[in-house]
């Protein structure tokens, strides 16, 4: 058990700035791998994390190089390996899944032939066998049909089908060190618990090692036994699992912890000030000096060393670690925030809305209506009141952002109403839209770096606004602009700034002020944060809280995070293939009982904390198309009844907390299923 | 995929229907018409009045459009004005010489591309790649007139190796024609190869750069093996589309090298039928020329999707 397989020391890896300086993004890292442990690698972008990975494997990525330092697995240095010697481990001794398989499997090579060739690479087995083995290993990744999956192209599975498919290839040359590159990020809550599952399972089961890199605390804390985390390059912290989950005494550490939201806890998560150092900006002291509420003048002159306390067997790189010793009760607590007045009017309302992606047929383009008995969404009914943060919530598919985008008029409805003040009701059609209602609804974007012109400065991507709902011009436009960095908590010399010199957090900012500049009655957030590192999300979130309390305004928030929806929200609504399956108080949608769907959610999500493993209640199928008929979710529910799923929609049932759930149990008798 | 193909087809015929009206109606809007133009001076009186009646021009315009379109659905294009002879007998020759010179240039042309274009991919920035990209820079950037007279000028007036330009008749044999075309294939091939090693090269570049082919590689797949079963079969695909409008492009006659060579192909019949205002030539050339960027666009887009399983599927699917 203690046999160290690969060993990284010392390892500096960098490039040539374009002014000849060196500069290093892996800074004199050291770690050992030992047999039959798992390793998780945390940190943000830009830690580090997936070039150190990736150098474990003797693997630069053009443009960098080792500046000193080496890897060595079982004693030999990598990093001076021919890529003929490479080749030769690669695959057969240390293997990659990577982070998305959809674009790592190569799109013109069936399934079967690729798994075949790491067979052919690395064994001596002969057609026969090698055919045997691909099924055995399409089935031991739990893949169904294993016999037709081989046949496929990588295009034709699901998301989660294609990250088995590339567990399975790493699997086949049978190594001895698994390297895993955020290999559930981007997939579905359930999806990504179910691939977890699957590799615990795989490391119990085979006894390889593995080196587990991700930015979610979440996902590491249901693989890890020991956990490294970085920050701007460097080892801040290194120990056992549940030492560093539990009581992280590194600040870095801590506020990461404190940065999460958590399903148990309402309110917001608690954020650090700044954001991680550029590379190359570091020049004395301690890198995380400037995010840092334990900071010293020390700290500022001297960077620490990376320290190893004995008795908690736990590496640290921090002059004032004692301070933090003993403080872990403080990470289960949350900024509390006001809620929301209940008696306030409803300031928009979506009256039976269905919304289909069906081409119009020619006839039907004629008269102007779609005709589509099975909508991609369909009757949705809520009602918004006027300062509430209401949160739809749902995997990749269940309609949400669909529904956000009628709301914002980019896409016309099939039928039903939408209501916006007084029961007026608006267009579907953003060019039959006035200019006043137009400003009242705006929208946020998920990634920042698409929703801002790259060619606009700060300051033109915030007049564009001002200047065509208010006419404002000269001193008064600069004055309006600079109020509005203010509120976003940015100086006004962010003003002649481009997007490009702006950090992920920042540009989310400049965008939550584009939206503000309209002085909104309503706005859309379409996954603000899930582009955002989790100590940038912290804040935009405390952000968006803030302006709301001041300005009164109302948010339609669109996420597949159930944690940050707990956090944000005042009323949630739970969506699975376009139909609503409960919408209630956020407080008591997490609680139970609730529609199975929201069950099987709920128990996929994935806490940081390694006594909390997640529930797999139902498959992760993915559902192409909603039912024909019956209750939307009939295809994957776990307590499904019988044919009156298949046949019937079922009735809305309003709990005694005031959730509504849409089931043919009845909720009573659900409640005692759920406890 | 047998619908799809059949509405490709279909659209393909829509295209051509729209063409032959459009070249009818421009020549008929032209001043004047057959006759005028043939006759010249002596258009007046029983010589203009025989011409008309000769050529049917006494008829409404629909009508003449309707017979002249179905003799060519017929294969039959008519009668050329100036040899008085059928049109088809004074395409037969220029196409099958176009034809030779379009395919030897093809044979060359794309198989150097290809290659090239991948040896300046896989290594970038390195001495061949700057060789390479240079040089194909340098032969895209000059005219064809320019480069085919240069080359005449060296090659056939100085060293006198080849003879400078073609004086074989347009019925020519093959093997009389081989000689004779290879300056003129290689003052084609350096601006059509140019073109599509550049594609080629991006292309490459773009897909060794991609996430699979780093998996590929961090799989221990050898670098050769990589870069045939992983990196070309997805970097060619994008560039049929541009082979195909090459080959169309050559086999539409290419104009200025064949004047300059004086290649008896279509693109100098162009030329002269135009010049000599022989308007039932120009019309059948037009839709022999149409037919051919039709057609070959065709097969581009069915090869595309037969190798593309993506859009296979996709197209099943529907």
């Amino acid at each position: 058990m203690n046999e160290i397989i690969e060993s990284v020391k010392n390892l500096s890896i960098g490039f040539n700035s374009q002014k000849g300086k060196q500069i290093s993004i892996l800074r004199n890292v050291s770690t050992n791998i030992k047999k039959g442990e798992t390793v998780g690698i945390v940190g943000e972008s830009g830690s580090g994390k997936s070039t150190l990975a990736l150098a474990m494997m003797g693997y630069i990525k053009q443009g960098l190089f080792p500046l000193k330092g080496e890897c060595l697995f079982k004693s030999k240095d990598l990093l001076k390996m021919s890529s003929r010697q490479l080749e030769k481990i690669r695959g057969r001794k240390i293997a990659m899944i990577p982070q998305n398989a959809g674009q790592a499997l190569t799109p013109n090579l069936k399934i079967g032939y690729q798994i075949d060739e790491a067979l052919k690479l690395h064994t001596d087995l002969n057609k026969t066998e090698r055919d045997k083995k691909i099924s055995e290993l399409l089935n031991k990744v739990r893949l169904p049909s294993p016999e037709t999956m081989a046949f496929r192209y990588p295009h034709e599975l699901s998301g989660g089908q294609q990250q088995r498919v590339a567990v399975a290839m790493a699997l086949a040359g049978k190594p001895d060190l698994l390297l895993l590159d955020e290999p559930t990020t981007g997939l579905d809550v359930t999806t990504q618990a179910h691939v977890l599952e699957l590799l615990r399972f795989i490391a119990k089961d085979t006894g390889t090692s593995m080196i587990y890199v991700s930015h979610d605390l979440g996902a590491i804390a249901q693989v890890s036994d020991r956990i490294v985390v970085m920050y701007a390059g460097e080892i801040v912290l290194e120990g056992p699992a549940r030492k560093i989950l539990k009581e992280p005494i590194h600040p870095y550490t801590y506020g990461l912890l404190k940065s999460i939201p958590k399903l148990s806890l309402a309110g917001l998560p608690a954020s650090m000030p700044g954001s991680q150092p550029q590379p190359g900006s570091i020049n004395e002291g301690c890198s995380f000096y400037d995010r840092c509420n334990l900071a010293t003048d020390n700290c500022k002159k001297n960077s620490p060393d990376l320290e190893h306390i004995k008795e908690l067997d736990t590496n640290v790189r921090c002059f004032n670690y004692k301070e933090l010793i003993n403080q872990n009760n403080n990470l289960q607590t949350s900024i509390t925030k006001k809620s929301n007045n209940s008696e306030a009017n409803e300031v928009l309302k979506l009256k039976d809305v269905s919304i289909s992606y069906a081409k119009q047929k020619f006839f039907d383009q004629l008269l102007n209506k779609i005709s589509d008995q099975n909508p991609t969404v369909k009757d949705i009914n809520i009602d918004i009141k006027k300062g509430e943060t209401i949160a739809l919530v749902g995997e990749s598919g269940s309609g949400k952002s669909t529904i956000l985008k009628s709301i914002a008029g980019l896409l016309k409805t099939k039928d039903g109403q939408i209501k916006f003040e007084n029961d007026r009701i608006l267009s579907s059609d953003l060019k039959m839209r006035n200019p006043n209602d137009l400003r009242a609804i705006q929208l946020i974007f998920q990634n920042p770096d698409e929703s801002l012109n790259p060619n606009h400065t700060v300051e033109q991507i915030l007049s564009q606004p001002l200047k065509l709902y208010f006419n404002l011009s000269g001193e008064e436009l600069k004055k309006n602009i600079i109020d509005l960095l203010k509120k976003v908590r940015l100086g006004e010399f962010y003003m002649s700034r481009y997007p490009r010199q702006l950090s992920g957090g920042e540009k989310q900012r400049v965008a939550v002020a584009r939206a503000f500049a309209a002085k909104p009655d309503i706005i859309l957030c379409d996954e603000v944060t899930s582009a955002l590192d989790v100590s940038v999300q912290a804040a935009v979130l405390n952000l968006l809280q803030q302006l709301k309390e001041d300005l009164g305004t109302t948010y339609v928030f669109v996420s597949h995070d159930l944690a940050v929806v707990r956090a944000i929200s005042d009323r949630v609504a739970v969506l699975y293939q376009g139909r609503l399956c409960e919408i209630g108080p956020s407080q008591n949608v997490y609680k139970f009982p609730s529609h199975p769907y929201t069950e099987v959610l709920l128990g996929a999500v994935l806490e940081p904390d390694p006594d909390i493993k997640p529930k797999l209640v139902a498959e992760d199928i993915v559902e192409e198309k909603p039912p024909e008929k019956g209750c939307s979710f009939q295809g994957r529910c776990p307590r499904k009844i019988g044919d009156i799923c298949n046949s019937e929609i079922p009735p809305w049932q309003i709990g005694e907390n005031g959730n509504a759930i849409r089931c043919h149990i009845n909720i009573e008798e659900l409640a005692s299923l759920q406890q | 995929m047998l619908l799809l193909i059949l509405k490709r087809i279909g659209l393909g015929l829509i295209t051509l229907f729209i063409v032959s009206l459009i070249t009818f109606v421009g020549v008929e809007v032209l001043p004047g018409d057959a006759c005028t133009t043939y006759l010249e001076r002596e258009a007046y009186g029983a010589a203009l009045d025989a011409c008309i009646k000769r050529l049917g021009l006494d008829v409404p315009a629909y009508e003449r459009y309707l017979d002249w379109a179905s003799n060519v659905v017929r294969g039959d294009f008519g009668y050329s004005l100036s040899g008085e002879m059928p049109i088809n007998e004074v395409l037969g020759p220029r196409v099958k010489n176009s034809l030779v010179l379009a395919s030897v240039s093809i044979l060359i042309g794309i198989p150097l591309a290809i290659i090239l274009g991948i040896i300046t991919a896989l290594w970038r920035d390195k001495l061949p790649d700057i060789m390479i990209s240079t040089i194909t820079i340098f032969s895209m950037t000059i005219p064809e007139f320019i480069s085919a007279t240069l080359l005449i000028l060296i090659v056939a007036i100085w060293l006198g190796w080849l003879p400078g330009i073609v004086i074989i008749p347009s019925d020519a044999t093959f093997y009389e024609l081989l000689s004779n075309i290879i300056l003129p294939v290689v003052a084609i091939s350096m601006i059509m190869t140019a073109h599509m090693a550049r594609m080629v090269r991006s292309s490459v570049i773009q897909v060794m750069a991609s996430d699979y082919v780093q998996m590929a590689i961090l799989k221990g797949v050898p670098y050769w093996k990589m870069v045939f079963r992983h990196v070309l079969p997805n970097a060619l695909l994008p560039a049929i589309n541009v082979v195909a409008l090459t080959i169309a492009w050559l086999l539409g006659g290419v104009v200025v090298t064949e004047v300059v060579f004086n290649y008896p192909g279509l693109g100098r019949l162009v030329i002269e039928s135009i010049s000599n205002r022989d308007l039932p030539v120009v019309q059948a050339l037009a839709i022999i020329l149409a037919s051919i960027y039709v057609g070959i666009n065709l097969i581009a887009d069915l090869m595309t999707l037969m190798l593309n399983p993506r859009l296979k599927s996709l197209q099943i699917r529907k």
